[in-house]
């Protein structure tokens, strides 16, 4: 539903050809790219419009602070201070003085305009490069003047595709178990957030246990675990209507659930008589397909974004493990050899990555190895975190930490954090409550 | 060649100091969780609730682990006596796992935990009916400590009267 509410068009073809600069992704980025983000210019006939509708006093500047909040984020950028600018917004929105861009050492330039046109919001942004002194990029779009967030993320997605070369990850949403309460009862309620942490809003009201929810890649469904009268189950929820039901009819605990890639299957785990395995339901025929036959506790599965294949952790060397199978349960391999124990295997979106968590000497790490189990990178290590996510462009991933408690059992907490592939840029996710088990959407728009 | 002497000299006896208080404190931990743990078993009373006198509501286990230990076993007989005296109550095993390990694996782990000793209670003549078994995984710690004797009373399964 979303996803048609803005309607995006062109003014221009993105020309490329001259631009210098390029952004590597692929290493730690320790020199970010400095980048001027002038405030979008707005007549004050619309700014007073958007005062109104929105309780903003200049909606041009918040939307361009969303914009440098978020390229600051990613590590790879560094906007200037505006305090530097020396060309008003308009004008530099028509014609950028590069001389003055380029004193400060801007390298990269947004800038644009944004006006109240029947009754909506009519954004437009520029990207220029100031050393070749060449325009890369503009674009326009017109959309409801509540969805001013996600213009600022939409242009940073546009500006981080023109400039990396990949697909960006700011018009997303992240969702996850909002915690509250001592450790011994706490209360736990599924969550939803922009990927920056605004419009952070309740799903349920804490009455019974939620855990693990996961996004479906392909549209606004979620998969969870719930304790609903006091019934460990599988269920689907409908975010945009708020319906939900229990998936599949289990004699016992259904747990670990994860969308195949399309979006058509649940694969999930049942535990029964002290043995957990994993099964299949297809969201359209419910039939139901069982995937491990093991006594073995078999948990985390993952599908390969291909759907060909399924990465799970299982103890049936003894300890927890990863292991590797196709998608009808044949050929099980295991891929961690590592010293510890490893679990929560997640297939990174574009293919070649299988991120986890390990604990080895009583340490918690997240780290990444190849689909074969071989170039395990550890990225972070802590007390206690676990549950990695990545992002829809498999650059970032996002997990929870909890701390450890002192003599007396107090100070606890749980928060989620985010940290790039290559291990930089680890950063603390705010929420307005303690939170954990992220789950990161696809990109709403493309 | 002095030098030397007197280094290796310093060496012993850092070394001497090294060992001594090594066992200072060994021996305070051990003194301060006596009688409460069991290689890592938790084997105290603190948490412990009774269904009955003379029956304990929970039993105990070790890191990753579901064998039943003992002590564990002869709790669970006091149990099957006290629910063959009492034909008409029916049980939830809840299964617990401790704080060290991922989610979904504890949960995982906490059922397995609670089947074996619903395992146990069946072969002393309680029929499977009369047991519900119910998975928190580390959800619902009784101790909020982050350390092994808190741990260790984490890692349980509990029986729960469930009419």
């Amino acid at each position: 539903m979303i996803k048609k509410i803005i309607t995006l068009f062109l003014i221009l073809i993105p020309v490329n050809s001259y631009a210098l600069i390029e952004v590597d992704i692929t290493r730690g980025n320790l020199d970010p790219l400095p980048v001027a983000v002038s405030p979008l210019s707005i007549d004050e006939i619309s700014r007073k419009s958007f005062e109104r509708v929105l309780k903003k006093k200049n909606i041009g500047e918040e939307i361009s602070s969303i914009v440098e909040y978020n390229l600051s984020a990613s590590g790879l950028f560094n906007p200037l201070s505006k305090d530097a600018f020396l060309q008003a917004p308009d004008i530099a929105n028509l014609k950028p003085r590069f001389e003055d861009w380029n004193l400060i050492k801007a390298q990269a330039l947004i800038t644009g305009k944004v006006n109240y046109v029947d009754d909506k919001l009519r954004v437009e942004f520029r990207l220029w490069d100031v050393l070749a002194a060449k325009e890369m990029m503009a674009l326009a779009f017109t959309t409801v003047p509540s969805n001013w967030r996600r213009v600022g993320h939409i242009i940073s997605d546009k500006v981080y595709e023109r400039l990396t070369g990949e697909k960006g990850y700011f018009d997303t949403r992240i969702i996850y178990v909002a915690e509250e309460g001592p450790k011994t009862q706490r209360i736990k309620k599924l969550a939803i957030m922009d990927q920056d942490g605004f419009n952070n809003k309740f799903l349920t009201l804490g009455n019974e246990l939620v855990l693990t929810p996961r996004f479906n890649p392909t549209s606004q469904m979620v998969t969870y675990l719930s304790y609903f009268k006091n019934l460990p189950r599988v269920y689907l929820l409908d975010i945009e209507t708020g319906t939900q039901e229990v998936v599949g009819d289990f004699p016992g605990m259904t747990f670990a659930p994860r969308f195949s890639p399309d979006g058509k299957k649940i694969i999930m785990s049942f535990a029964k008589d002290g043995k957990s395995d994993i099964y299949t339901m297809d969201l359209e025929n419910r039939i139901v397909e069982r995937i491990t036959n093991h006594p073995s506790i078999d948990t985390s599965p993952s599908y390969s974004p291909d759907g060909k294949y399924i990465t799970f952790n299982s103890d049936r060397s003894g300890y927890q493990q990863i292991y590797l199978m196709k998608s009808d349960g044949s050929d099980v391999k295991r891929i961690s050899f590592g010293n510890g124990l490893y679990g929560t295997p997640v297939w990174s979106p574009r293919g070649d990555l299988i991120a986890f968590t390990k604990l080895h000497k009583g340490k918690f790490y997240i780290g990444v190895m190849r689909t074969d189990g071989k170039g395990e990178r550890l990225l972070t290590e802590n007390y206690y975190q676990e549950a990695p996510s990545w992002s829809p462009n498999g650059r970032v991933l996002i997990f929870y930490r909890e701390t450890k408690t002192n003599d007396k059992g107090e100070g606890f907490t749980a928060k989620l954090w985010s940290i790039d592939l290559t291990g930089y840029n680890e950063r603390q996710i705010r929420t307005p409550t303690d939170a954990s088990d992220p789950s990161w959407s696809s990109l709403l728009s493309n | 060649m002095i030098l030397s002497k007197i280094f290796k000299n310093t060496l012993i006896v850092l070394t001497a100091c090294l060992v001594l208080s090594a066992c200072a404190t060994k021996k305070e931990i051990a003194s301060d969780i006596k009688g409460s743990m069991q290689g890592d078993v938790y084997t105290g009373t603190d948490t412990v609730e009774y269904l009955a006198e003379g029956v304990p509501d929970r039993v105990f286990f070790a890191t990753n682990e579901s064998i039943l230990t003992t002590a564990s076993r002869e709790t669970l007989r006091a149990q099957a006596a006290w629910m063959r005296k009492n034909s008409s109550i029916n049980v939830v095993l809840e299964g617990h796992a401790d704080e060290r390990g991922t989610r979904e694996y504890n949960l995982a782990l906490g059922e397995r935990r609670a089947n074996a000793a619903k395992d146990y209670l069946m072969t002393y003549g309680i029929s499977s009916d009369r047991i519900t078994v119910l998975s928190y995984g580390k959800e619902r710690p009784v101790d909020s400590g982050s350390n092994p004797l808190s741990w260790s009373k984490n890692r349980r399964s509990v029986t729960v009267k469930a009419n």
